[in-house]
């Protein structure tokens, strides 16, 4: 690795401890993967998160706070000092919603140790947002911006629909980002990694929100951790279908860069999107392609009850909330039906704000923050069978908590929560 | 760096003469142990159980059993950003490889590998999985990128 003088003073402690340790990690990390040099970067998406047992005895047996940063942020044996942050870093989602102790089945003491984290990272200049959206609350990136985030569903988002330059970023690396403003240049911040591999062409309108989902389900499986160009759009979709699309093929593939040619930043056509490279054979994206991909959605659902229909997945946007709440007017949910819809905390607010939280509470639902089900391996008690209009959600959780899992649109979802049933089939 | 090995070598179960590879060090150090061999990319959040240092990942050839102290051949990371912090906590709850051996490099690998602080390679000069089976018994030297193998004797079946 080549560092300049000022990452070389950095190293030597020019900055004190901490900022020494991370960048001996992000030496460390540069070399395993190969990496030439360091990039600058302004933008840091990372967790601190330490609300669990294990780590409040970490962090009694340790020294705190400073601890557990130490270990599992820098990957440090001395336990330092962590100064403020030197660049902006926004938390994501976290294991619980503090406001929601019963849902969550947590003892006070957790939450107590939850706000004081919390107190923690706000100190050293941590935005709070917690959320796996923060481009939903105040850190949209701009493209060419060199940024260290974490959180698959986040990263591709960032690469994808805006055109900023991330690799999927652990704690560790993004707790030393924070403190150091700088990441490898490896991966996706190098242009010519960014260019198309795949040629998928689109031969169904993909259009609603749940459309979006499949297509980046279908899609994430095949080409992998590759960058598909998808090619033959309908209509132009918006944030919340670029969001659920991303979240899909970051799931079933591990992919964290694409293209929508015409649409997306450095798609203006199909020739720019694959640069230097010749795609192999021409994928198709049919009828038959996304009847498979509702089928292998849908794998584990069974019953037709449905005890539980989890939305915000990734975090709800507040254009969400408002359908949903439209949804759901003058309706309640099922006496054997839970409904938990999840946001960020600012956008709860104006949820609140704007009469959609009532709304969602009048019909018997509840509006939470911080975090999900996966994260916070939290439903309903006795859940047997859930409703998703998430293809990350219904991917991941049914594994998490041993359940049935069904996959349908929001409005499929806002039903079965209503009739405690769910009973739409594949043609959505 | 210490030498690492949770299982005793047993000279009479292993062939004499060693298999060498030769590849790229990701994390420096020493190790030998008994290989585990997937075929499988290892999922970390949600993938592995850091208390036992089990794979949990339902449909994964490695279900159930526990990398611990085992040379671990795999071919690479896959799944959530909470990889590196999965495997972080292997080495603070005593359940880690002993050493990492994978040839598809991702952040999520390198900084895993990092944290863990296992010795690790990739980049072989010949492919791994070709040479490399469940149960033989793997010298590491990390800092030399060089991997030993001393491939398990079989029993002849049938006759």
């Amino acid at each position: 690795m080549n560092l300049n003088d000022d990452e070389r003073a950095m190293r030597d402690g020019r900055d004190g401890p901490a900022v020494a340790k991370a960048m001996d990690l992000l030496c460390r990390y540069g070399e395993a993967l190969g990496a030439e040099r360091l990039v600058d970067v302004r933008n840091v998406a990372g967790t601190l998160g330490a609300a669990t047992p294990f780590m409040r005895d970490f962090a009694l047996k340790h020294g705190g706070m400073d601890a557990v940063f130490s270990e599992f942020n820098l990957d440090s044996d001395e336990v330092v000092e962590v100064p403020p942050f030197k660049v902006y870093t926004t938390h994501l989602q976290q294991g619980l919603d503090p406001e929601r102790p019963k849902e969550f089945n947590v003892p006070e003491e957790i939450i107590r140790i939850y706000r004081k984290g919390e107190r923690y990272a706000a100190e050293r200049g941590m935005q709070m947002v917690n959320t796996c959206t923060p481009y939903l609350v105040g850190n949209v990136p701009v493209k060419g911006e060199h940024l260290a985030w974490m959180e698959s569903s986040a990263v591709i988002y960032a690469n994808g629909a805006i055109g900023a330059r991330t690799n999927t970023e652990g704690r560790e690396s993004a707790g030393a980002a924070a403190l150091t403003g700088k990441i490898p240049y490896w991966g996706l911040h190098r242009p010519e990694n960014r260019l198309g591999t795949h040629d998928v062409r689109l031969e169904v309108t993909v259009d609603t929100t749940a459309d979006w989902g499949m297509l980046g389900y279908w899609v994430g499986e095949i080409v992998q951790e590759q960058v598909p160009v998808i090619d033959g759009l309908g209509p132009v979709p918006n944030l919340a279908r670029l969001k659920h699309f991303g979240a899909a093929a970051a799931s079933s593939g591990g992919v964290e860069m694409y293209h929508l040619v015409g649409v997306t930043p450095e798609a203006p056509t199909r020739e720019t999107a694959f640069g230097a490279n010749t795609p192999g054979e021409t994928l198709h994206f049919g009828q038959a392609e996304r009847r498979a991909t509702w089928e292998k959605l849908n794998t584990t659902a069974r019953d037709p009850k449905v005890d539980y229909v989890m939305l915000g997945c990734p975090h709800y946007s507040i254009e969400q909330i408002w359908e949903a709440s439209r949804l759901l007017a003058g309706r309640k949910v099922h006496p054997d039906t839970e409904l938990w819809i999840f946001t960020p905390r600012a956008i709860k607010a104006l949820a609140d704000q704007n009469g959609y939280t009532k709304i969602i509470e009048d019909a018997g639902g509840k509006l939470m923050s911080d975090t999900c089900s996966a994260m916070s391996r939290g439903a309903p008690e006795g859940t047997r069978v859930a409703a998703f209009d998430s293809a990350k959600q219904v991917h991941y959780l049914p594994a998490i908590l041993g359940i049935q899992g069904w996959f349908g649109t929001t409005a499929q979802c806002i039903d079965a929560a209503v009739n405690g049933r769910f009973t739409a089939g594949p043609e959505i | 760096m210490s030498v690492t090995a949770t299982t005793t070598f047993d000279p009479e179960s292993y062939e004499t003469e060693a298999i060498v590879l030769n590849g790229r060090r990701v994390v420096g150090g020493l190790a030998e142990g008994e290989a585990m061999v997937t075929n499988d990319h290892i999922s970390g959040w949600g993938g592995v159980d850091p208390r036992t240092g089990s794979v949990i990942e339902t449909r994964h050839e490695l279900r159930g059993q526990s990398f611990a102290g085992k040379v671990l051949l795999f071919p690479g990371a896959k799944g959530s950003s909470g990889w590196s912090n999965t495997f972080h906590l292997t080495r603070v709850m005593g359940t880690a490889p002993a050493a990492m051996l994978f040839v598809e490099m991702t952040t999520k690998v390198a900084l895993g590998a990092v944290v863990t602080r296992a010795p690790a390679i990739t980049d072989f000069d010949r492919d791994p999985f070709e040479v490399i089976r469940t149960g033989d018994w793997v010298h590491v030297d990390a800092d030399r990128a060089v991997v030993q193998v001393y491939r398990r004797r079989r029993r002849e079946s049938g006759a």
